[in-house]
């Protein structure tokens, strides 16, 4: 395998593009044809099965550069699922089916993230050289330090403000444009940063912020109205505690298009007789927003709230190419990057399942919404 | 009957055209009404206030990269009127900034070779399981869908070392050596696998529930037809969600494009994305502008041609996401 993929890295970089999705076409190409003839009886295709279920394991695992006897071992279980599958009660070929079918996406998940997100949590209770457990020294480590403490702090911030302030203006907007005349152009002024990434949000809002001595011309946009009003020019990003806060508004113009679009969509499916016997009510406008619109596209809402939380609780990118997480604007997820860099893995890992800890309830309860939400269909 | 039946009123001409014209008449007002039910003048306003904050960040950098360096870093933007030059040199000249290893045009490329295959191999594979999960039965399917749900509540951040280590060295247990490690470090392989592994639980969950809502009967034809899960697969179920699966591709692209944190820990050294340099740069020089600013348009460019040349597939797959259960 390392060979096939050493050659590819020597090509040029484009003509590996075709090369690599040719050979991966090809396996999937491979996989379905097997699936096809799988269910077929008859002896023909018995042998057929019987020499894929253990020939591609004993190739696979010679291919990932195991060893002979594990390759064998693979082998012998390919031999017994095969045993498996030809009495399988749906009928010879049907297990074959399912794992051709489920098997990559499977298998890969329990590699890259099954097996690591263990790792990650052993090492968590490891010393940074991953050979001692030192119970919960890292945890203690970054709960008792003050930047440790920050770090978590500036996160939480993140998590109250960012999905508040996105929902609340998208939602707005959303209501502001709603079957205006150019509200699809509209729509498309406050969706496009959701296109541009992080970083280049970053490099558009540092310009934004850029600061010039008192005196000279501002380049920067917010410094230009500051001085422009009569104020001092500041520098943003590094006056602390306030910084984290403008790092907080890159996110805040990313996600808004995001709240925008759905939220839009959502009030869309507001029944207009509800609205319209709200009118005939005598109600005005607040009134019938508050008490017919929100209510109608709650679920919508909270899908917004949970996403956008669990978006910027993960938030890396912004703190990294904006400040590099200085002057107290880190955050759990550049912190957790930073001490792995400092070759400190324990630290790292652990930081990783605060994260984790935090993120959990959130999707918890967005799982749970999505699944009421299915009931009710 | 109904107690009002439709007749003929003997009319003359002018009076129906009055008539045409006062049902035109309300008709016209009816639908300004409802047009202009929630918008009030402060709305308006407000929602204009809203659209120039959101656009007006990124057209300063626009403008800004299409200046020569020393008026960028003399005077704001906004005056381009007063000081007015034109010039393209930034854009060459970031192209060939970067570090010892790699330039930023290099990274465009880089960029590019990372962003495909990592788009189309999850999408494919993601395919392939939500086929498994929606049109075929079997023990314990609903667990293990409830499990690869689950998978998403884990943040990349548990992943990325472990993974990392394993592309590295392999995995050995017992000391019996079972995969000898990728030893692919400076090469796009572990950026492609790491990207394919992080965007599959997400996108199995959509294409699954687009999969799953084809209508039966169809599947059943083709079965009764002769055509195995293989067939059915290939010649139903994947052209008829072709358009579901142009919609999450984009924003599988638009992640693997966007993205710094895969890139800053598996993509090392020549094989660096334009995300990745243009952080570095940002760290390194990040008062030379002229570079920022043209950097930075080059590197939202794709994106943003994507987005507005796919946007009706773009705003479906995000409904898909998060409004449809």
């Amino acid at each position: 395998m390392s060979d096939f993929f050493h050659w590819i890295a020597t090509l040029p970089a484009l003509v590996q593009i075709p090369l690599v999705v040719g050979a991966f076409v090809a396996a999937v190409a491979v996989i379905l044809f097997f699936v096809e003839i799988a269910p077929r009886s008859g002896r023909k295709y018995t042998i057929i099965r019987l020499a894929v279920c253990v020939l591609a394991p004993l190739v696979i695992f010679l291919f990932l550069g195991s060893v002979l006897w594990a390759a064998a071992v693979a082998a012998v279980l390919g031999g017994i699922f095969f045993i498996l599958d030809y009495r399988a009660k749906q009928g010879a070929g049907y297990l074959f089916q399912l794992v051709g079918f489920l098997a990559p996406a499977l298998v890969l998940l329990l590699i890259g993230l099954v097996y690591p997100t263990i790792s990650t949590t052993i090492a968590a209770f490891q010393n940074s050289r991953g050979n001692r457990f030192v119970g919960l020294d890292n945890f203690q480590w970054i709960f008792t330090q003050p930047t440790g403490i920050r770090v978590v702090l500036n996160t939480i911030i993140w998590v109250l403000i960012v999905p508040a302030f996105s929902t609340a203006i998208g939602l707005a907007y959303a209501v502001f444009i709603d079957k205006s005349r150019g509200e699809k152009f509209f729509k498309i002024l406050v969706f496009m940063p959701m296109a541009i990434s992080f970083v280049g949000a970053s490099i558009i809002w540092r310009f934004v912020y850029a600061a010039r001595p008192a005196g000279q011309n501002q380049i920067g946009l917010l410094n230009q109205l500051v001085v422009l009003f009569g104020g001092q020019p500041t520098d943003f990003v590094s006056i602390s505690p306030w910084n984290t806060f403008f790092l907080i508004i890159v996110l805040v113009w990313i996600q808004t298009g995001f709240a925008m679009v759905v939220l839009s969509a959502a009030i869309k499916g507001v029944p207009t007789e509800q609205l319209e016997a709200a009118e005939l009510d005598g109600t005005n406008a607040w009134e019938r927003f508050i008490n017919v619109t929100v209510p109608g596209i709650r679920s919508s809402l909270i899908v917004v709230l949970t996403t956008i939380s669990i978006a910027s609780l993960k938030v890396f990118d912004i703190v990294r190419t904006m400040t590099a997480g200085a002057n107290e604007t880190s955050v759990i997820a550049n912190e957790m990057y930073t001490q792995w860099k400092g070759f400190e893995n324990g630290r790292s890992a652990a930081f990783a399942v605060v994260l984790f800890v935090l993120v959990l309830p959130i999707v918890i309860y967005n799982a749970r919404q999505i699944q009421k939400q299915r009931e009710i269909r | 009957m109904s107690a009002v039946t439709p007749i003929d009123v003997p009319i003359d001409n002018a009076t129906k055209r009055q008539l045409k014209a006062g049902e035109r008449a309300s008709e016209r007002t009816l639908t300004k009404r409802t047009k202009k039910r929630l918008t009030s003048r402060g709305a308006t306003i407000a929602s204009l206030i809203i659209a120039l904050v959101w656009t007006v960040p990124t057209f300063g950098l626009f403008i800004s990269s299409i200046r020569p360096a020393a008026l960028i870093n003399t005077t704001g933007w906004w005056t381009i009127f007063q000081n007015p030059g034109l010039t393209f040199d930034n854009y060459s000249q970031v192209l060939k900034a970067g570090n010892s290893q790699l330039n930023l045009g290099q990274a465009f490329i880089n960029s590019i070779a990372i962003t495909l295959p990592a788009t189309l191999i999850p999408l494919t594979l993601a395919s392939l399981a939500a086929y498994g999960f929606a049109w075929m039965n079997f023990k314990g399917k609903n667990w293990m869908f409830i499990g690869v749900f689950a998978l998403q509540i884990v943040p990349l951040q548990m992943a990325l070392v472990p993974l990392l280590s394993l592309f590295s060295r392999g995995l050995t247990i017992g000391g019996v050596q079972l995969f000898a490690g990728l030893n692919a470090s400076g090469s796009y392989t572990q950026v492609w696998i790491a990207h394919t592994i992080f965007g599959l639980p997400l996108v199995i969950f959509l294409l699954h529930n687009f999969i799953s809502e084809l209508p039966a009967e169809l599947i059943e034809a083709a079965r009764v037809d002769g055509a195995g899960h293989g067939q059915i697969f290939f010649r139903i179920v994947l052209p008829l969600t072709m358009p579901a699966i142009a919609s999450i591709a984009i924003f599988q692209f638009l992640w693997v494009w966007n993205d710094l944190l895969v890139a800053l820990v598996f993509a090392d050294g020549e094989v660096a994305p334009m995300t990745k340099l243009l952080a570095e740069i940002t760290g390194g020089r990040g008062q030379d502008w002229q570079l920022l600013t043209s950097g930075a348009f080059i590197s939202i460019l794709v994106p943003l041609i994507v987005f507005f040349a796919l946007q009706r597939f773009f705003v479906r797959g995000l409904l898909a996401g998060s409004t449809k259960g």
